[in-house]
């Protein structure tokens, strides 16, 4: 997996604790996780790894760097356009909390 | 320069942004950063976009970028692209990324000013067809008959009146080196023109049809095929402005319903029989000019 991860930050309790001046880009503090109520699980047998779900992801979330395909579960928002767009319906949209997702 | 999945880097440069789950604008920002690369200035005024990638204290965008006054993209972009140049850089970008309002109403005349100097940025327009990030407003790009909170329907009017401006023609008057429209419903052909407009030695103009579920009132995971349906039915038509000539990239050889493609949207639910056949109407006025005058 190869995708930008959360960096520690410890919620500012006074004004003084607020950072301030100039920030490193793609500086990313909270994840997206929470948001989900579907997560997509990819069914490896199925996919043929023609990139259609990498390509139309709008989080990015979607690794293709590795020999199967990775969902970032930190940053997918569990929006489906990926399960939607899949040709070979080898993503399925699960239920968040569901434990029938034998994918994962 | 990258225009499929597979040629795409792993690498993104926008990541971790708080746009509405299965937001359009949010897919062609990812992806024409993606093309352009990591040595790319951004310039995005208030719109969702900005809204989403610059959460204080987070930033979603890994090259550097900033959020420009809402009427001034074109002129913060040229004024990176000067400062670039000035400090010597080689082989980077500047891009702007702006939203209907932002572009057709407020930065009408930064982005014209630009244009006219023929500074190398490049301008890119996502559409969602109204003011999304304050709650959903009318814009220039609104199309007639689309329910806002500004132009609600009723019993004597049916949501937005007017026409939608014509942008990319408006750009093209300009003269400009190159301009062209897309649709995230077509992603590789979004990706060469993003390609084309990076390899311009003066102003170039992206137009990209972003569907908005909020806004529109259509299934989430279904923006791209919204995309590519408001093509298909010719509402939204892709081409392009090269050596001052417009060319026509993609000709339906019959045109889906444009009455199945208003009415998956909330927006459009009210619209009755008349109206959708005045759509229709216009539609083929349009494309009838289209096919007289611009090369296919
Ligand atoms: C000068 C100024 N006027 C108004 C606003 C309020 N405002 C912030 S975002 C926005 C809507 C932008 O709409 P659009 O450009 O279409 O982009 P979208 O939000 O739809 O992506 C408005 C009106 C502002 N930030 N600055
Ligand atoms: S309101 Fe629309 S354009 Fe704005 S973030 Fe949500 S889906 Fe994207």
């Amino acid at each position: 997996m190869d995708r930008p991860k959360v960096v520690e930050y410890s919620k500012p309790l006074c004004v003084e604790d607020y950072p301030c001046g100039a920030f490193k880009a793609g500086h990313l503090v909270q994840d997206n996780a929470g948001w989900r109520v579907f997560r997509p699980v990819i069914d490896q047998q199925k996919c043929v790894r023609c990139l259609r779900c990498f390509l139309v992801c709008p989080d990015g979330a979607i690794d293709k760097s590795g020999d199967r395909l990775e969902i970032d579960y930190g940053f997918c928002k569990g929006c489906g356009v990926c399960a939607y767009e899949c040709k070979l319906g080898a993503i399925t949209m699960v239920r968040e909390g569901d434990e029938t997702d034998a994918g994962l | 320069m990258a225009t499929n999945a597979r040629e795409l880097t792993n690498t993104e440069f926008l990541y971790g942004h708080r746009a509405c789950a299965g937001c359009g604008g949010s897919l062609a920002l990812r992806l024409a950063m993606k093309v352009l690369g990591p040595r790319t200035f951004v310039a995005i005024p208030a719109n969702c976009m900005s809204a989403v990638s610059f959460l204080y204290p987070q930033i979603s965008f890994t090259t550097n970028a900033m959020i420009s006054p809402f009427p001034a993209t074109g002129a913060v972009l040229s004024g990176i692209e000067a400062g670039a140049r000035a400090l010597g850089f080689k082989d980077y970008s500047v891009v702007g990324f702006a939203g209907d309002g932002g572009t057709a109403d407020i930065g009408i005349q930064a982005l014209s000013g630009a244009i006219d100097r023929g500074d190398r940025v490049i301008y890119v327009c996502y559409d969602n067809e109204a003011y999304m990030n304050t709650g959903i407003q009318k814009s220039g790009l609104t199309p007639f008959g689309s329910r806002t909170t500004t132009s609600p329907a009723g019993r004597n009017i049916p949501g937005a009146a007017g026409r939608k401006k014509d942008m990319f023609e408006i750009v093209a008057a300009h003269g400009i080196e190159y301009a062209a429209t897309a649709s995230i419903g077509y992603l590789e052909d979004f990706l060469k023109k993003i390609g084309k407009a990076a390899r311009c030695r003066t102003t170039s103009y992206i137009h990209v049809l972003s569907p908005c579920a909020t806004g529109w009132g259509f299934p989430v995971e279904q923006t791209v095929e919204m995309g590519k349906e408001a093509v298909d039915c010719g509402l939204w038509v892709l081409a392009e402005y090269e050596d001052e000539e417009f060319v026509l990239n993609r000709k339906p050889k019959e045109f889906s319903c444009v009455g199945d493609y208003l009415k998956k949207q909330a927006r459009f639910k009210h619209l009755k029989e008349k109206e959708v056949e005045f759509i229709t109407a216009n539609r083929d006025k349009k494309w009838e000019k289209i096919l007289k005058n611009w090369k296919a």
